[in-house]
């Protein structure tokens, strides 16, 4: 297992530098932050100079290899627009995205297997069918739309709900959260939702297909030939079985949650990460797009290593290496 | 004559289709007692395996039980539904499936599918269980029980997966024990071992059994008594030496013939003409009439006679018993 993972490591790696050097030929197209960084009121040689001293005025190859010095000793350069350090405004942005990530992880996950489960047990039944039309809704409906009707339901016309803004933060231990005021826990409710509605009936249609396929099977048959109650059968036997696929699939929506918090943060004015990545494009601020970018392809490549070594726990198969039995 | 644990009567299956109703299993009946081993012997499709799955509750909708009873141990137990059904199963009716590479829970310890099969059905501790997943495993053969039972089941042969599945099915102590071609999917060489253990265990426990099999060399190696069954109906019903030796009915005959038997050299085989009938086109009469070779009129207009213990459903047995014929 061990020579698995470090196997899995070094293919992560290859993965990283691939991405930030696809990532760092684009901002070539993304035009020219010296525009944005000088006034009106410019000369050539400020611009020749600000060029140099950015090293914008080298190669591309150049520019990539020293950023990647740069990031492997954690620095990821000085943001143009705010300047100040990149790595200090992505740490103060972090947790708002992290928080707002983990909510809308947890409503997908939790509903999103809970209903799957349910319309697989009672797949004739009216309230499996309603969930099942209710659900092309959340998988058909762009996130911005859901975002902007919950807004106009529930800010808006019933005013029970802030419609932007994460409310009060408390720092603890250089950590803000809005986990512990009344006001961040309100402002979390529709921007999760939001977020996490097309994870969620995504899990659950999987959840369910993966199901009804599992429940076919001889070994479900022969758990009801021995009598075991129906909580069992489903739960222990056949739910068990359904978890290796939409693990793989829950593992790559996580990454897709935090990378796709850009609109949802966007709608509702969070300030996070996803924002910050917003923001930073309308004003090429490369080192802040460089280090989003990292910092997302970290944290996919991060879950799919989480994701295979959790197969080992749920499938005694794949521990070939632990009794040789054939 | 002690009661019969199994008791089927007049049993029919229905499958509704957008062709009509098909009937795979048709009015049939038999009784299995305690310590016996009846074979239920026929071609794919002919109906044994859907008269196994009714007696345990296990029929897959849209398939239904439409007429018929079925007693288990003096108690009439086809009109139980849901949860009354369930405590049966496994508790007084054990299965034995097909294929035991896939009839395990491939995440789950074969010693936790014990412990969790018998704890349902038995007022036992965890311990207890557990002591007694060791002796199943020990009582169907599996060496080095006491380490095995942690074992998981892609960590046995496919023998070896069957005993497991053996002992799964008797660790509640059923008094009846449906075992559907418990032999079809393994090795010729472990064909003989599983059957012999089978064996062995319910005699030892008295257990009745019921063993689906198209198999004739399974039939004549373990069985007691013969129910012959064609196109959802019972043949033939009787003592394992006389359908195997005496055949009544023209299609045990032809069966029985077309058997390739080791002594009998180079022979081309016999062949019935024809091939079973669709269950949505069953003939007229006596489902067998277009293809036997002794039908005439009588055949193809009023059902047969019923079956009864060593007598066959046909107006024409090969071997005529005129006192016990039912006009």
């Amino acid at each position: 297992m061990l020579a698995f993972i470090i196997r899995r490591v070094g293919q992560s790696l290859l993965v990283l530098l691939i991405v930030g050097l696809v990532a760092f030929s684009m901002f070539n197209f993304v035009g020219d932050p010296i525009d944005n960084m000088l006034g009106q009121e410019r000369t050539a040689e400020d611009i020749a100079r600000l060029r140099e001293q950015l090293g914008l005025d080298r190669s591309f190859f150049v520019q990539y290899f020293r950023f990647l010095q740069e990031a492997l000793q954690g620095n990821f350069g000085v943001s143009y627009r705010q300047g100040r350090p990149v790595t200090d405004i992505l740490l103060e942005r972090a947790p708002a995205t992290l928080e707002l990530a983990a909510v809308s992880g947890v409503l997908a996950i939790l509903f999103g297997i809970a209903l799957g489960v349910f319309t697989a047990i009672r797949r004739d039944g009216i309230w499996a069918h309603a969930i099942m039309s209710a659900s092309l809704i959340g998988v058909s409906l762009p996130t911005f739309l859901i975002g902007i009707l919950l807004i106009y339901v529930f800010s808006v016309e019933l005013g029970w709900l802030p419609s932007f803004g994460r409310g009060d933060v408390v720092t603890v231990g250089g950590w803000k959260t809005g986990f512990l005021t009344e006001s961040g826990l309100k402002a979390l409710i529709l921007p999760s939702i939001t977020l996490g509605l097309y994870q969620m009936t995504l899990i659950m249609r999987l959840v369910r297909s993966e199901m009804l396929e599992v429940l076919r099977q001889d070994y479900i048959r022969f758990a009801r030939a021995r009598g075991l109650r129906d909580r069992a059968v489903n739960f222990r036997h056949a739910l068990k079985n359904t978890m290796v696929p939409v693990i793989t699939v829950i593992g790559l929506q996580l990454g897709a949650i935090i990378a796709f918090a850009i609109i949802t943060e966007t709608v509702f004015q969070w300030p996070g990460v996803g924002l910050l990545f917003i923001n930073a494009i309308q004003f090429v601020d490369i080192p802040v797009m460089a280090a989003y970018l990292m910092l997302i392809s970290v944290m996919f490549v991060g879950i799919n290593l989480a994701v295979d070594i959790l197969y080992f726990f749920i499938d005694p198969r794949l521990r070939a290496d632990r009794t040789g039995g054939h | 004559m002690a009661e019969p644990v199994l008791s089927i009567r007049d049993l029919s299956v229905e499958i509704p289709t957008r062709h009509g109703i098909v009937k795979p299993v048709d009015g049939v009946s038999y009784d299995i007692r305690a310590g016996e081993i009846l074979g239920v012997v026929g071609e794919s499709g002919a109906g044994k395996s859907m008269a196994g799955n009714a007696v345990i509750g296990l029929l897959s909708p849209p398939a239904h039980i439409a007429s018929g009873e079925i007693w288990l141990n003096g108690k009439r137990i086809d009109q139980l539904r849901g949860e009354a059904m369930r405590r049966l199963r496994g508790k007084e009716i054990g299965m034995v499936f097909q294929d035991p590479l896939t009839s395990l829970n491939p995440l789950l310890r074969i010693g936790d599918q014990l412990v969790e099969t018998m704890r349902t059905h038995l007022k036992i501790s965890e311990k207890e269980a557990e002591k007694r997943a060791v002796a199943a495993l020990e009582e169907v053969g599996i060496p080095g029980a006491a380490s095995r039972v942690n074992s998981y089941p892609h960590e046995f042969s496919g023998g070896m997966r069957q005993r497991v599945v053996i002992a799964l099915a008797l660790c509640a102590e059923p008094s009846l024990v449906i075992a559907d071609e418990p032999t079809t999917a393994l090795d010729v060489s472990v064909q003989a071992q599983i059957i012999a253990l089978l064996k062995r265990l319910c005699r030892e426990r008295g257990t009745a059994v019921m063993l689906i099999t198209h198999d004739m060399g399974v039939i004549a190696e373990a069985t007691d008594r013969v129910a012959v069954m064609y196109a959802g109906r019972l043949a033939e019903l009787g003592a394992v030496e006389q359908v195997l030796t005496r055949p009544q009915h023209p299609y045990t005959h032809g069966l029985m013939a077309s058997t390739p038997l080791a002594s009998e050299g180079k022979a081309r085989l016999h062949q019935i003409p024809g091939a079973m009938p669709r269950l949505d086109a069953v003939p007229d009469g006596c489902a067998f009439n277009p293809r036997c070779p002794r039908a005439t009129e009588v055949c193809r207009t009023p059902p047969p006679p019923r079956v009864k213990d060593g007598m066959a459903a046909c107006w024409h047995p090969l071997v005529e018993d005129v006192e016990e014929k039912v006009s």
